[in-house]
């Protein structure tokens, strides 16, 4: 199209139809706006063949690997079918890696659901302008540094010789640090070499991913839906339970799957601070690294698929997904 | 005693005075309209009567009883919300239910009691829907269903027609008027539109600026404007200014003079030329000028209207001009 399209003089009315912008982006649009499947098509094509071979299919082919076995005696894997690595994660040893992180994973995210609710509350309901996006950047802040250095950084604060130990003996609390790491099982030597320092730490490095999706749902819920509530005489602790809670509940519900899948499948807290026994992503790394037995670790790594698949069919009966 | 009294009430956010020193007495068993623009304070005097909102001074009594530092769940006194406000994670039986559901009465009792006021608002068996499959006149008779199940003192209303069409509008209007005849509750109604407000109320409080204009019957208000703004407002007066008012014949006043009380004529009367007519249907309304002074007259259907230039002549019976006692 040349420019000869448009009007010579003012007098002359413009044309009812424009004409095309000319080159081949310009027929690329026009080609578009006649054919959006055809522009739906070729946008998801990419994406959708990473997802599919890439990462589905790499995780298919892992899956797979949980149906074979090793031999005991070549240590080779063995490309036979069997549930036999799948019994192996029944013999105690295995099951109590699967337990103790099933226990944390639902410690922390219950944990950091109460932490995080009021927060999210804060910043849903009352926060505005700057103070809003203050508490934005609080929240965001911590994951913007490397995930490492903050687990460290937790060693040195929850070390025998750390400013919390130290803090604690200056409010003449010493005695009641020394009572907590006195219990058995999640007391130990010090906070950080116990399960209450690996909880702790566990809770501080996933919050941020339950307080935005609490935060997004509580945003989300009508102010004179509580209005109406309490003008049909309920008290703020009946509006909380039967208003603000179920329609918050989605958004608490996809924190707590951020929190809990992440806890499930962590290898890295678990191994710096803690005490020394195993959890689910530490028996994933050592089995398929040093004790080379693929086949377990893949069992190992379908555990976290499979428990999540119950808790989300769980949430989705007791109707977590109805406000929806 | 009143159904809700308010002393020198006044309601301020920051600088803005979204209510300011309002005296009111709704009587009970009354249909009271609030009348006014947005940002006029009614919407504010109706969350100061729910308890939304707290004075910042003055005293509000509801049936004698003290009123300011109570929370809204311990008045007797129930809102139809403008959007209706229905729980979305609840079905409409649940959502009648609720406010006997967190008194502490039985389920089958308040179930009972919420398919009633189902009935009593024309909606028997929808109970087991979700807010979300509802029209919007459907949601809004399970507001009111909603708000009626709890037996309230006082029934306020907050625009509670402004979404619908109109058709469904004059409807709602008529079976408003005559629940609220049948059950004998005080009705306080939040309306911009003048038309809702003088045709179902009692009695109307005319809002502008955080205060009340003007209180009374409808025929009142209409007939008898007291200010410039209420002539304006109400119905869209011809506001005269008193040198106009002089030269058509009249005393150097502010007056009001309404479209419908002025006739076309032939011979006598004032000189007027067409501006532009509009067709309303039931009637045409004209915009004239004379003396310098833009006049709307309506000319009901079946009379010949005269078209855009026309020379015409105006006139009406001096009862008709309501002079105003200020000019504010």
């Amino acid at each position: 199209m040349n420019t000869a399209a448009f009007p010579a003089s003012s007098s002359q009315a413009p044309a009812s139809i424009l004409p095309r912008r000319s080159g081949f982006f310009g027929r690329l649009s026009d080609l578009f706006w006649r054919r959006p499947k055809l522009f739906l098509f070729l946008m998801l094509t990419p994406p959708l063949l990473w997802l599919g071979i890439i990462y589905i299919g790499s995780l298919i082919a892992l899956l797979l690997q949980s149906f074979f076995s090793v031999d005991d005696f070549s240590g080779m894997v063995n490309y036979e079918f069997t549930l036999s690595t799948y019994a192996q994660l029944l013999n105690s040893a295995n099951f109590d890696i699967i337990l103790r992180t099933v226990v944390m994973a639902a410690l922390v995210t219950i944990a950091s659901a109460f932490v995080a609710f009021p927060i999210a509350y804060y910043a849903a309901r009352y926060a505005q302008g700057k103070w809003k996006a203050l508490f934005y950047l609080g929240v965001m802040l911590p994951l913007w540094s490397s995930y490492l250095v903050k687990v460290y950084a937790w060693k040195l604060i929850l070390a025998k010789e750390g400013i919390l130990t130290w803090l604690f003996a200056k409010l003449h609390l010493g005695w009641l640090l020394d009572g907590v790491l006195a219990l058995p099982v999640i007391g130990g030597n010090s906070l950080s070499v116990s399960y209450i320092g690996t909880f702790l730490v566990f809770v501080y490095i996933w919050l941020p991913y339950m307080i935005l999706p609490t935060q997004a749902a509580l945003e989300r819920v009508p102010a004179n839906l509580l209005e109406a509530s309490s003008d049909l005489g309920a008290t703020p602790k009946q509006t909380f339970r039967t208003v603000l809670l179920p329609l918050a509940l989605p958004g608490v519900v996809a924190g707590s799957i951020f929190t809990f899948s992440l806890t499930l499948g962590d290898y890295i807290i678990p191994q710096i601070i803690g005490s020394s026994r195993l959890f689910i992503g530490q028996a994933v790394y050592t089995q398929q690294g040093t004790a080379g037995n693929v086949p377990l670790a893949a069992a190992f790594s379908v555990v976290p698929i499979v428990i999540m698949a119950i808790y989300l069919w769980i949430a989705k009966k007791q109707g977590a997904f109805d406000a929806l | 005693m009143n159904a809700v009294r308010f002393q020198q009430v006044s309601r301020h956010f920051g600088q803005i005075r979204a209510v300011d020193r309002v005296d009111l007495e709704i009587a009970p068993g009354e249909f009271f309209a609030m009348l006014g623009p947005s940002g006029s304070g009614k919407t504010t005097c109706l969350r100061l009567i729910a308890g939304f909102e707290q004075p910042t001074g003055g005293h509000i009594e509801i049936f004698g009883e003290t009123a300011e530092g109570v929370p809204p769940y311990r008045r007797n006194v129930n809102t139809v919300f403008q959007d209706y406000a229905l729980f979305p994670h609840l079905n409409i039986l649940d959502n009648v239910a609720y406010g006997l559901m967190v008194k502490g009465v039985g389920k089958a009792e308040r179930l009972k009691a919420a398919e009633q006021a189902l009935e009593l608002v024309k909606l028997p068996g929808y109970g087991a829907r979700r807010p979300g499959q509802l029209s919007g006149g459907q949601r809004q008779r399970v507001a009111i269903a909603r708000a009626l199940v709890n037996k309230p003192k006082v029934l306020l209303l907050d625009e509670p027609l402004g979404a619908l069409d109109l058709k469904l509008r004059e409807q709602m209007q008529e079976e408003l008027k005559s629940l609220q005849r049948a059950l004998g509750i005080t009705f306080v109604f939040v309306t911009h539109d003048q038309g809702e407000a003088l045709s179902m109320a009692d009695r109307v409080a005319v809002f502008n600026d955080g205060r009340i204009v003007q209180q009374g019957t409808p025929h009142d208000i209409y007939q008898r404007p007291k200010t410039r703004f209420v002539a304006d407002f109400v119905g869209s007066s011809n506001v005269i200014a008193p040198d106009t008012m002089s030269s058509l014949g009249g005393e150097r006043r502010w007056a009001s003079l309404r479209p419908e009380a002025i006739r076309l004529t032939e011979g006598s009367g004032v000189a007027a030329t067409v501006k532009a007519t509009s067709f309303l249907g039931a009637a045409t309304r004209l915009s004239v000028e004379t003396n310098g002074a833009r006049l709307h007259v309506t000319v009901p259907a079946g009379q010949p209207a005269p078209d855009t230039g026309a020379a015409i002549r105006l006139a009406w019976l001096p009862a008709d001009v309501h002079y105003m006692d200020d000019a504010a």
